[in-house]
């Protein structure tokens, strides 16, 4: 099913996020395939260059407002159960703007996935450090390089409770088109961290092309949140993509 | 007209037991309107609530007293002052040394019973209503409902009050039934039952004060209703869960203060931009910043006029009364989902969380309905129309898409930075407006009371207090203001026209709706009667001032 728009695509040459354009469309596609019906399907995306993607895939969507996606969804589904909702939304959208929302939708447990388009910096304001950046990220904000740690985001949504929590990566598309449709059909907030190179303002493809390697092909137990803890951990010599940890628990809108 | 004033510490029950004299007036067919004070803590300080009644309708609370009832000190200190000459009090001798009045040994009741301490509030609500010549069939019939789980030991604890006032003391009036029990409902109440007569489906708000008792009410009874009641992590979230909510098709409410509105103003614009339908509730209290929480205020209206970035319809109702708060609430959901746009109904705790009899007719709650698509192929949720109303459909309607934006969009929701499409999808929104302005010029947009030519111009709550208070007074005619936005300028210059004196009345500092009267219509209001000390009108009080205006 072609899935494209009438909407000019506007990332720069190479962006990480054509990577992450073709994995949700693969997905979708693929997920209309096996029965999800299409018009149940609903996107959504914050503000950012990542938020441009709802209007590069023709299904239902809302593009909604810095780091807002989750409650935005949440709504969503409880208006409307049957709907398959799957948000988007940067690093500095999420782990800065929205940081609560997103700790209180894996709390709550709402059937939705939050796709976060992580390339550790603010890109659409011209590159400024976000809540990833590393320390000593010289921006156009901190010249002299950021004094801040970064946050690790997915011992932050294993802390919170997420009931699924996975990580990809812009260079596989195949790969993150998998787990995209692994964190659909789980039931219950399904969180899938996507390392996104950005040509502009901060090029990580040569390191994680070198770095990433998938750990469930390692065997890893998802069933574990100890070893997922560990693994949130590994990062400076090897990153680790694929299903962290996977468990079930009452879905929020079941209670209504 | 009479007045009981019940007060003492909070976790004295103070007013469970106002509520419970109210039920007892209202079973003998009574109006009545009940004025819950109290300040910002939990248990001690000092609650009150002072219960105005008459065998014909009452708009507000009186302050002088004819009976005070003390479960504490504090009580006959702060309010002993406000009983009239023929006042009276009765009060808990086990705590409070006092020599005049009924003193009634209400915790040695409770204890005899087996009762809890909090259970003095019923001692001495049996005691008054011998005072005040009340039958005891009534009390005990009223406490029978309103505990079914603890009616012996709350009859048994108000009988012992009953008698020893029967030996001790003298009656000073005799409340006999005077007519069939009404509907008793707070504001807060009557607004947000309004809307679930209108077609609600979610309510979804954090919790703040004076707003909290719509949230609550409406958690407790989602069964009944059918609706969904949702507490998010923050302000921020309630309005975007909000949005979501509706895009998906549920007709959706929020509710919160001055503080909690100021951090939904960002999604308020989104709701103006996206289309989405929404009514807020925003509840007043006293400001800047966390001001006087438990308290009221008109302050925050040239702020939800003014609330929201950039430029979209919006749709501001402020109504003063239950029974308004009723059918406007109503309106007001009827109106959002019309137009597509949010609506702001503005209340404050005076009318919020104040108890009043109160008539409506279900079935005059106007229905909340959208012009639907039927979506399909080439559906555009932005189609350009000649009143900017764009049919909408909602995710989940086959072979159809919905496209919802925050961004500048074409027809489709799809962005653009097109300079002619901005302009006209600019022009499709604002385009609303003459409409909604066509619109509430049929409804009751402005209500006028009485005939004159003197002029009393007041709006919210306080309309209560100039009502009773002008009930005395002659060639007065009051215009309420209940639409802000948009201004019904042609009925309030109609009225304002040509009037000997005009007076405005508002619980603010800077009198904002005489500036807005201005503003619109060029009238200049120079008598302005103000109240910004976080209490509410006296009509007694009121009722002076109007006599040195008339002068």
């Amino acid at each position: 099913m072609n899935l494209n728009t009438n909407a000019e695509i506007t990332w720069c040459p190479g962006c990480g996020n054509f990577g992450i354009l073709i994995a949700i469309k693969n997905a979708i596609n693929e997920l209309i395939g096996e029965g999800i019906k299409k018009e149940n399907m609903v996107i959504a995306s914050g503000i950012g260059c990542h938020a441009k993607i709802v209007d590069y895939v023709n299904v239902n969507s809302f593009y909604s407002i810095h780091g807002r996606v989750p409650p935005t969804l949440t709504g969503m589904k409880l208006a409307n159960k049957k709907l398959v909702a799957i948000g988007f939304a940067g690093d500095g959208d999420m782990y800065d703007e929205g940081i609560s929302h997103l700790i209180h939708a894996a709390k709550r447990n709402t059937d939705i996935t939050m796709i976060i388009h992580d390339n550790r910096v603010f890109a659409l304001t011209t590159g400024q450090f976000t809540a990833t950046s590393p320390k000593g990220f010289k921006g156009k904000s901190t010249p002299k390089g950021s004094i801040e740690n970064p946050i690790n985001p997915i011992k932050l949504m294993l802390a919170a409770g997420a009931t699924f929590v996975a990580r990809g990566y812009a260079g596989k598309p195949d790969h993150l088109k998998e787990l995209i449709k692994k964190a659909v059909r789980h039931k219950g907030f399904s969180f899938v961290e996507v390392l996104q190179p950005c040509v502009t303002f901060n090029n990580t493809y040569q390191e994680y092309n070198r770095k990433v390697y998938d750990l469930n092909a390692e065997g890893h137990d998802t069933s574990s949140f100890e070893l997922a803890m560990k693994k949130a951990n590994e990062w400076k010599e090897k990153i680790p993509i694929g299903v962290f940890y996977e468990t079930q628990k009452q879905v929020f809108e079941e209670n209504y | 007209m009479n007045t009981v004033t019940i007060g003492g510490k909070a976790g004295d029950g103070i007013k469970a037991a106002g509520k419970l004299f109210a039920r007892i007036l209202n079973e003998l067919g009574y109006y009545i309107f009940l004025l819950d004070d109290y300040p910002s803590l939990i248990t001690g300080g000092h609650n009150f609530n002072r219960i105005s009644f008459d065998k014909k309708e009452i708009f507000s609370h009186y302050v002088e007293t004819d009976v005070l009832v003390a479960l504490d000190d504090k009580t006959i200190k702060k309010h002993s002052k406000e009983l009239k000459k023929e006042g009276f009090i009765v009060f808990d001798s086990n705590s409070i040394k006092y020599s005049k009045g009924l003193g009634i040994p209400a915790l040695d009741f409770v204890k005899k019973v087996g009762g809890v301490r909090i259970m003095r509030n019923v001692a001495l609500l049996g005691a008054i209503s011998f005072v005040l010549g009340i039958d005891f069939k009534v009390v005990k019939k009223v406490l029978e409902r309103t505990y079914p789980t603890a009616a012996q030991k709350n009859v048994a604890i108000a009988k012992l009050g009953y008698t020893f006032a029967k030996e001790n003391t003298k009656q000073v009036m005799s409340l006999k039934k005077v007519g069939k029990p009404r509907e008793l409902m707070s504001g807060n109440t009557a607004i947000a039952y309004g809307a679930v007569k209108s077609g609600l489906n979610n309510y979804i708000a954090y919790p703040m004060t004076p707003a909290t008792s719509i949230l609550h009410y409406l958690a407790k009874n989602s069964d009944k209703f059918k609706i969904k009641v949702v507490q998010p992590e923050n302000e921020i979230s309630v309005i975007n869960m909000a949005l979501g909510s509706a895009y998906a098709g549920a007709k959706t409410m929020i509710g919160t203060s001055g503080g909690g509105f100021a951090l939904m103003n960002e999604a308020l614009s989104l709701a103006g931009m996206s289309e989405t339908p929404i009514v807020i509730a925003e509840i007043q209290r006293p400001g800047p910043s966390t001001g006087v929480p438990t308290y009221t205020s008109q302050a925050d209206l040239n702020f939800v006029l003014n609330a929201g970035h950039g430029e979209f319809p919006k749709i501001v109702v402020a109504p003063g009364t239950n029974e308004q708060a009723f059918y406007k609430s109503a309106e007001a959901l009827y109106l959002a989902w019309k137009y597509q746009t949010p609506v702001v109904i503005l209340g404050d705790k005076h009318l919020g969380e104040s108890l009043r009899t109160i008539k409506i007719n279900e079935k005059k709650a106007k229905k909340a309905m959208a012009k639907l698509s039927k979506g399909g192929k080439n559906y555009k949720r932005y189609s350009i129309t000649k009143d900017g109303i764009s049919p909408i459909a909602f995710p989940g309607r086959r072979n159809t898409i919905v496209k919802s934006s925050s961004y500048e969009h074409d027809e489709f929701g799809i962005t653009t930075e097109e300079p002619e499409v901005i302009k006209k999808m600019q022009d499709k929104r604002l385009r609303k407006i003459k409409f909604i302005e066509k619109e509430v010029e049929k409804l009751e947009a402005v209500k006028i009371y009485g005939k004159g030519e003197n002029i009393i111009v007041t709006w919210g709550s306080s309309i209560g207090a100039v009502l009773e208070a002008a009930k005395n007074l002659k060639n007065v005619k009051i215009v309420q203001i209940i639409y802000f936005m948009p201004f019904p300028k042609k009925k309030v210059l109609k009225h304002l026209k040509g009037a000997k004196k005009i007076v405005c009345v508002e619980a603010n500092a800077t009198g904002q709706l005489a500036n807005l009267v201005k503003l619109h219509i060029g009238i200049e209001i120079k008598n302005k009667i103000l109240k910004y000390d976080s209490r509410e009108f006296d009509p007694t009080d009121l009722f002076r001032k109007f006599k040195r205006w008339l002068k």
